[in-house]
């Protein structure tokens, strides 16, 4: 390696093109081969000669990073007038440009007016340098103060508990329990060979020193208190704070026994703060979480299929939350999902088991479908378009048929909505271009017609979105990874993958754990059956499924689906660019749909909440779409 | 020319380190003055030949490998040939600037004879001093027969007798100052050394490490020599084939020879004058030297025992070779490791004795007179420290070997507050960690460049790369101007508060920012009594600093570039600066010149330190040495060898005994300065080390890095695991144990903040800074 690395910094120099590029640039054409291979090498040299002087300022400016005040300093050293005025904060952004065979990298200098320079507005003035002091140590042990970096980053978490059985000396695992001081002197466990090495489970202690008793307290109060303002900080505070590690056990253990309780007594309520504190724990990035999944997705899970959410399912909105809880779930199986937890194989069992069943109230049918549908667009094509038809017909019995209740018939239309939103995008894409209503009767039964539209809509959004986008992404040079990243799992075969066949062995492994992964839409008996033999997958996650009390309310209008997941339907236009750009309007638009729902519905508090949730979920996401 | 000649015959009483730097002014001159072609072309030749002399100068120090191994010729040099050797160099100098006058002036009273051979001949002889291939030397026959070809005979073999030898085959001296003439077929030079590292590898174990020290400095001559001489292609394909086999800890200068592929750029090129100039040091025993050296004679391999003669230096001790591990601890500097007879000079490392000082009554004396009701009364009690020290260490110098200053009132005052302070001092040890305290400096902009604090921690001070220098206080005592001198006449000056009335009440702020220089400030020192702060910068100046004004009293000027370190004595008045042009010295704050300069380091001098004794001066360099200086005379004392980086942090136990050095590689090395010897190696950082501090009492060594981190050190144990009789053998190697981590005490991580600076408050709680990097 390192042979290999030298030999590669002794061959480094400056390309003879780079040569005649600059000498054209001054002025000078023509320039001969021979000169340009001379001039390149003694270039070359030179630069690397400045850049060893300038990486002495750079250990004395006490810094990682080289500046071109470094550069400039190394210059001043040879006798060399420094390059005036070329002042960069943070990269230099180059600019590439290519023509006639010749590929050039160069840096865009602007010609500024004057004028404009001195009628600017002054900018802000920086803060100025201060002192703060605070305790790094005390006798030894550091506090966890916010000052102070977490006393066990993420890494040192998971190796805690993935670490299999360490070998451990008798006796010693004590010492170094106590000998709590050193905690930051990595132990010299390990290196010994003796007989008598016991294996042993490193024990992780969780022990809250007085202060932390007192946040955990204060922030599990403000979380379900009444007081939103509070509410807020405090999940700000979940979500960011680096020192939670050791309370996290505890968080996990309120989270899961308060939903418990709460679904008992549909208290949506409380269950909404649940949710968001779940969410907000999702999102720090020092935490690792994988240790409290079997605590917190039994949780949200419940939170999605549970019968009974409110005590007037009627008129309020538990839909929201079990939309919400479904993100959730997905968002977790997209970051925890392994090959060896296989959870998003489990939960999709879990949610085909009980939206197969035919006794399935609505509300539970509801949640299934949400938490399958938000698992992305192939969970959909393999799972949930076979089924429309047999769904349709039920909604349609339902809601043609003798009326039975009105809250099956609020169900029923609220799974109706859900199905129509997911499904359009799915079939935009998937299906060849003329829509026609009675060829949809025919496919999807019941809810044909409807879905119809409800695609051409989509297809029209989307070639209109694919424009805009074509139109942006042009002055679109910079990437945004966040947005790929955060929305990968619903773009995934957003493109133009061919989808791959998988075989189903009839294993618990039948599911990809990925949503990513596209799979072919296979015959749904066989599939069915297997998911029959791994009921016993999720037996550990327990519903409180209690009875539903049934009252007629008003009808709620269609939900109006704006977009699906947008411009990712133009089955033409398979760039990953324009996924990347449309993600967010996926989320805007969900953001929409739930708007259009709010004036009509029975606002309550925890309604309210719930938009809270929507928009806290897609933050930015008004940023990030491009027009 | 009377000027000169008074000038010239001065010369030899000058010592040898002063010697040394004008040379090495000279080199460095001209190393940097590549825009002016003519200086350029001027001084190019006369640094070749002072490199010869720098040369001359170290083997003067000690025999050479050839006569000590075989003829058995002792150590033999010493003072006369020294001098003669210094004066040989004059001469050479005058000679080359065509003085001719001052030359027979300075012969004449210098009682040299009118013919010594080396002085004729040339213009520019000098080199010529080390002539005489061994002409009058027992071994001659087969040292002949090996030089038969060489059109160079090496200075090593002739010095004892160089003034007199006769020189039958009288090198051509211009060959000599061109130090990299065509010695071989370019295309054999892989064959060379390829046959020598199959040599090696195939001897026995306990040899083959010993040898493997040859690589190096053999790979860098030889691709400098097939450089030197227009091989292009060869040298890249020499590089290429065995760049990979040297050691790792090389690998920062094996880049700047990559980049090295013509002569021109030779000319510029400091790291080579540096390769070119002084002599790669070695340490063989002996048996490995005799085998070596059986080889070389059997394969008549001319090449590279010309490398060898001409070089390198060859430190044979007798005795079982040294480990693999053993000479990896100590190498790594850019010029090998120090001479073992660099190390012999003795070091007054004790602690000067305390003044004796009246101490006034403990606080909870009088306290208890204060209940009492009793009025206060002063009754004269001796200090318990005062009357420990009454012993005169044998190691201590002498109170009056450099003149310090006298205290002063105000002086005793903070003394006894020191006293006070330290009897309410925390013990520490590894059972009782001192806390830390981080001042995190926020809004920074990653501008923070230095920090320094004062002793009693009541003032921080900072440096930043953009040219200030800023002034905090961390007590609630705010920072006060004196009164203008108007204000001042209208004081009432027989009052017992007149240090109050001067202050201007109006000034008074929490920091306060100094202007003055025009570059980065590296550097950064308060003095002892809090009334100056000294800082060093970019621009090649020290500016000394009131407190009392908070304006600039001095700009010192010397180095013509930057400056990166400065350390106040910590006895005040004299301070330290080191810089770029790698040379350190020393200061008065009266006197605008330095009053020592000192010259050795091939590279940077980075960081500086005073002994706290105030009688040596430690510097750090990027040639990755540390050098102990004697103020009095200004001799190198100390070499020690063995970091892998650039020095940034250098630090004194208390006792003065020991040194802590703190690299880029992420090491702390300890050394026993008055055995001169590394002692432990604490390992554990990831990144450079900026600071390294000892507790008051020498038990906790604290280590702030570039990594983010805090690290604590068992002191004491790493001092007292050390066996001391091993010294007494004096080979020069210890066999450290990796005992890191159980010395290792604790490690405090902060959050993205850099650890530039520590200082231990006069309790023993460590305060810890730096810049917050979001």
């Amino acid at each position: 390696m390192a042979e290999e690395r030298r030999q590669k910094q002794c061959s480094v120099s400056l390309p003879t093109e780079s040569m005649k590029a600059m000498a054209e640039s001054v002025g000078v054409g023509q320039l001969q081969e021979e000169s340009c291979a001379a001039l390149s090498e003694e270039v070359s040299y030179r630069i690397k000669e400045i850049a060893q002087d300038a990486l002495k300022f750079m250990r004395h400016g006490k810094r990682r990073k080289l500046t071109t005040n470094d550069i400039d300093n190394a210059l001043k050293l040879k006798n060399v007038e420094p390059l005036y005025g070329f002042q960069s904060q943070e990269f230099i952004p180059f600019r590439f440009a290519s023509g006639g065979g010749r590929e050039l990298y160069f840096y865009e200098e602007k010609e500024v007016d004057l004028s404009d320079i001195i009628n600017t507005p002054l900018p802000r003035v920086p803060l100025d340098v201060s002192l703060k002091a605070h305790w790094l140590s005390i006798e030894g042990v550091q506090p966890s103060i916010p000052e102070n970096p977490p006393p066990a980053p993420k890494e040192q978490q998971k190796v805690e508990s993935t670490e299999p059985l360490k070998v451990v000396k008798p006796g010693q695992e004590e010492e170094g329990t106590i000998q709590g001081k050193s905690q930051g002197a990595t132990p010299a466990d390990g290196k010994g060979k003796d007989k008598g090495l016991i294996r042993l489970k490193p024990r992780s202690t969780h022990e809250l020193s007085v202060e932390q008793q007192l946040y955990y307290k204060e922030i599990t109060e403000a979380c379900v208190g009444s007081c939103e303002a509070k509410r807020a900080e405090a999940l700000q505070s979940i979500a960011t704070d680096p020192g939670l590690y050791q309370m996290l056990p505890r968080f996990s253990t309120f989270i899961s026994e308060g939903v418990r309780v709460n679904v008992v007594q549909n208290n949506l309520a409380l269950l909404i703060y649940l949710m968001r504190m779940v969410k907000a724990l999702m999102d720090n990035p020092t935490l690792y979480l994988e240790k409290y999944l079997h605590e917190l997705i039994p949780a949200v899970v419940t939170c999605i299929v549970s019968k009974q959410l409110c005590l007037r399912p009627d008129v309020d909105n538990h839909w929201a939350l079990r939309d919400f809880a479904a993100r959730l779930m997905a968002q977790s199986c997209k970051t925890f999902s392994t090959t060896t937890n296989n959870i998003q194989s489990r939960i999709t069992k879990t949610f085909t088991k009980s939206w197969l069943d035919d006794k399935t109230q609505w509300t539970t049918r509801y949640g299934c479908i949400a938490g399958l549908a938000e698992l992305g667009p192939d969970v959909i094509k393999t799972l949930i378009l076979p089924r429309l038809t047999v769904e349709g017909a039920r909604i349609k019995a339902v809601m043609e048929g003798p009326v039975v209740s009105n809250i099956d018939k609020i169900g029923a239309d609220h799974v109706q909505s859900l199905l129509l939103k997911h499904c359009a995008s799915v079939i935009a894409k998937i299906r060849p271009q003329p829509d026609n209503m009675e060829q949809y009767r025919t496919d999807y039964g019941y809810l044909g017609p409807m879905l119809c539209s409800h695609v051409m809509k989509a297809r029209t959004q989307a070639a209109l979105q694919a424009q805009q986008v074509n139109r942006t992404t042009l002055t679109i040079t910079q990437p945004r990874p966040t947005l790929t990243v955060s929305q990968s799992g619903l773009s995934g075969s957003a493109g133009s993958r061919t989808p791959s066949i998988i075989k189903v062995p009839s294993s618990l492994t039948l599911m990809t754990p990925r949503p990513g992964t596209p799979s072919q839409p296979s015959p749904p008996a066989t599939k069915y059956i297997v998911m029959a033999t791994s009921a016993g997958a999720s037996s550990t996650q327990q519903y409180e499924f209690t009875s539903v009390s049934f009252a007629t309310s008003t009808l709620q209008p269609l939900v109006k689906l704006e977009s699906g997941s947008g411009p990712g339907l133009t089955s033409s236009r398979p760039m990953q660019k324009y996924i990347v750009v449309s993600l967010p309007s996926s989320a805007s638009s969900s953001l929409e749909t739930k708007s259009s729902v709010l004036p009509t519905s029975i606002s309550t508090t925890p309604l309210e909440a719930a938009m809270k949730l929507d928009r806290s979920e897609s933050p930015g996401a008004s940023t990030q779409s491009p027009h | 020319t009377h000027d000169l000649i008074l000038h010239g015959s001065c010369f030899p009483f000058l010592n040898l380190a002063h010697a040394h730097f004008i040379f090495k002014m000279a080199a460095v001159q001209g190393g940097l003055a590549d825009t002016n072609e003519e200086k350029d072309i001027k001084t190019e030749p006369s640094s070749d030949g002072f490199g010869n002399n720098n040369a001359n100068d170290g083997r003067v120090l000690s025999t050479s490998p050839g006569s000590s191994a075989s003829a058995g010729i002792n150590k033999s040099a010493t003072g006369a040939p020294e001098d003669q050797q210094t004066l040989l160099a004059v001469l050479q100098f005058l000679r080359k600037n065509k003085l001719t006058e001052s030359v027979e002036i300075l012969r004449r009273e210098a009682g040299l004879p009118e013919d010594s051979p080396e002085l004729k001949g040339s213009d520019s002889s000098g080199a010529g001093s080390g002539g005489a291939a061994g002409s009058g030397d027992k071994e001659g026959g087969d040292a002949s027969s090996l030089l038969s070809r060489v059109t160079i005979s090496s200075s090593a073999v002739a010095q004892t007798s160089s003034v007199t030898a006769a020189g039958e085959d009288q090198p051509d001296v211009n060959v000599v100052l061109s130090a990299y003439n065509q010695q071989g077929d370019p295309p054999l030079y892989q064959v060379y050394y390829s046959g020598l590292k199959k040599f090696i590898e195939s001897v026995l174990d306990c040899h083959r490490a010993e040898l493997s020290q040859l690589f190096y400095p053999l790979f860098v001559h030889m691709y400098l020599e097939l450089v030197y001489n227009n091989h292009e292609s060869e040298a890249k394909a020499f590089f290429e084939k065995f760049s990979g086999d040297q050691e790792c800890y090389y690998e920062d200068d094996l880049r700047v020879l990559s980049s090295l592929s013509k002569r021109e750029h030779m000319r510029g090129n400091e790291t080579l004058m540096d390769f070119r100039t002084s002599k790669f040091v070695l340490r063989i025993s002996r048996d490995s030297y005799q085998l070596l050296k059986r080889h070389l004679q059997e394969r008549q391999n001319n090449q590279i025992w010309n490398i060898i003669q001409e070089h390198l230096y060859i430190d044979i001790f007798d005795g079982m070779p040294r480990s693999k591990g053993q000479i990896d601890a100590m190498s790594g500097s850019l010029a090998g490791e120090g001479k073992r007879e660099a190390n012999k000079a003795k070091v007054y490392y004790g602690l000067l004795k305390e003044p004796e000082i009246e101490l006034p009554l403990d606080d909870e004396d009088e306290e208890a007179e204060n209940e009492e009701g009793k009025p206060k009364k002063k009754k004269p009690k001796k200090d318990s420290m005062g009357s420990k020290s009454k012993k005169q260490d044998p190691n201590a110098p002498s109170q009056t070997r450099i003149p310090l200053p006298e205290l002063k009132d105000s002086d005793k005052l903070d003394k006894i507050m020191y006293m006070k302070e330290a009897t309410k001092r925390i013990r520490l040890g590894p059972d009782n960690l001192p806390s830390i305290c981080f001042y995190s400096f926020l809004n920074a902009y990653q501008g923070l460049t230095a920090v320094d604090f004062t002793d009693d921690s009541s003032l921080i001070a900072g440096g930043f790369a953009d040219s200030t220098v800023r002034v905090w206080s961390v007590t609630p005592k705010k920072l006060r101007k004196v009164k203008s001198a108007a204000d001042l006449n209208l004081i009432d000056k027989e009052s017992d508060d007149v240090l109050e009335r001067i202050m201007d009440e109006k000034t008074a702020s929490e920091s306060k920012i100094l202007y003055g220089h025009s570059g980065p400030v590296y550097g950064i020192s308060f003095s002892p009594d809090r009334n100056y702060l000294l800082s060093s910068s970019e621009d090649g100046t020290v500016r000394l600093w009131s407190l009392q004004t908070f304006t600039c009293l001095v700009g010192y000027k010397g180095h013509n570039y930057p400056v990166w370190d400065t350390h106040f004595s910590p006895h005040g008045y004299y301070f330290v600066s080191g810089g770029h042009d790698r040379v350190a010295r020393l200061w008065a704050t009266d006197h605008y010149q330095p009053l020592r300069m000192f010259s050795g380091h091939l590279a940077d001098v980075t960081c500086t330190r005073f002994h706290p004794n105030s009688n040596y001066v430690a510097t750090g360099s990027s040639d990755r040495t540390i050098r102990l200086w004697d103020v009095l005379n200004g001799n190198c004392v100390r070499i020690f060898t063995g970091h892998k980086g650039p020095i940034h942090a250098l630090a004194f136990s208390p006792n003065g005994k020991f040194l802590a050095s703190g690299a880029t590689d992420g090491r702390v090395l300890l050394w026993d300065i008055g055995h001169g010897l590394m002692i432990g190696e604490l390992k554990g950082h990831t990144d450079t080390i900026y600071s390294l501090r000892f507790s008051r009492d020498g038990e906790i060594l604290a280590s702030g890095s570039m990594d983010n981190t805090v690290r604590l050190w068992d002191a004491m144990k790493a001092f007292d695991d050390l066996e001391t009789d091993d010294f007494t053998a004096a080979t020069g190697h210890v066999h450290l144990q990796d005992n890191s981590q159980e010395l290792l005490l604790g490690t405090y991580m902060s959050k993205s903040t850099p650890v530039i600076h520590l200082h231990f408050t006069r309790r023993n709680l460590l305060l810890a800074t730096g810049a917050y990097n979001p």
